[in-house]
């Protein structure tokens, strides 16, 4: 139990140290890095805690996609050089104030809500999909996930289509003067647009018009 | 203090989601680091939710990550795709240089 413990501390104080870096750290590159610290401490966070296959999903989902999708992008648009110095800037900073303020209270109301929480002793008559301690995490996921909610996964599954198709249009760029493959021209075009038959009487050939 | 509870998961949840939202407020500079704190905050949901699944030992919270986690990488590529556009038309992502709109 200590040791557990001491795993937990250890994590989440990495992970804090990393979330404060995303947002405080002056470079970009190093903000993703440290978002990819931050992710693999919580995956680890979930692995521990019991909940392997999302720790496992969430490693391959956001190290593996989605920061790498950031780091790709910060890369592509050079914006490594503009710095993020939020706490120098001179005509922008009357809104720090505000802002800390605003945080502040979001965090004790949040700190309130957490240390007001009781149980209550009919929550566990709500339970839906009581966790089945002889399979695996995976296997009990994977009944439900393909048995109850097959419309919300399949559903999920177009939202990533529609993203994907999003962000294909989005970034699509047509240049003009650039030589390229009509499939549908090539499909379309027929025998009477490309080829003529004629007949050639002999010795007097025939005229050709180009 | 030794025995780690839902508390502990919760607290961290908060102190991250925190710094997301710190994230979005404080920054003028650089609209990418914005969309990271959202994924900061969408990453404390998903503590909240699967420190929930497990100590009230049920698989419902652990269903919902998975969807949220789909719907944050739709939204991150999405979010970048914007992004990229933007930056071809008018060469900034700084955030106090997007001023078209006179929100």
């Amino acid at each position: 139990m200590i040791v557990h413990t001491i795993i937990f501390y250890i994590f989440s104080f990495i992970a804090i140290f990393s979330a404060i870096m995303v947002v405080a750290s002056k470079n970009t590159v190093h903000s993703v890095f440290f978002l990819i610290l931050d992710f693999i401490s919580i995956s680890c966070l979930f692995i521990m805690i019991g909940a392997e296959f999302l720790g496992m999903i969430m490693l391959i989902v956001y190290v593996g996609a989605v920061a790498i999708l950031f780091l790709f992008v910060v890369m592509m648009l050079n914006v490594a050089q503009q710095k993020n110095e939020w706490f120098t800037s001179r005509d922008s900073s009357a809104h720090i104030p505000i802002g800390l303020l605003v945080s502040l209270i979001i965090f004790f109301e949040l700190i309130i809500v957490i240390g007001g929480w009781k149980y209550k002793p009919d929550l566990v008559d709500s339970i839906s999909i009581e966790i089945n301690s002889t399979i695996t995490n995976t296997q009990s996921l994977g009944n439900v996930i393909y048995t109850d909610y097959i419309h919300l996964f399949q559903l999920s599954g177009m939202i990533l289509l529609v993203a994907m198709i999003g962000a294909i249009v989005l970034t699509f760029r047509e240049r003009s003067g650039v030589r390229r493959q009509s499939y549908f021209k090539q499909i379309s075009r027929e025998k009477k647009d490309g080829v003529e038959l004629v007949e050639v009487e002999s010795n007097k050939g025939i005229k050709i018009d180009v | 203090m030794f025995s780690i509870g839902l508390g502990h998961y919760l607290t961290l949840a908060a102190i991250i989601f925190t710094i997301g939202i710190v994230g979005i407020f404080l920054n003028r500079k650089n609209i990418i680091v914005i969309l990271m704190s959202i994924e900061l905050m969408l990453l404390a949901v998903n503590i909240n939710l699967v420190s929930f699944s497990i100590f009230i030992n049920d698989l419902s919270g652990q269903i919902f990550t998975l969807f949220i986690l789909t719907v944050a990488a739709a939204e991150a590529a999405i979010g970048l795709a914007i992004i990229v556009v933007y930056y071809r038309n008018s060469g900034t992502v700084r955030v106090e240089e997007i001023h078209e709109l006179k929100g």
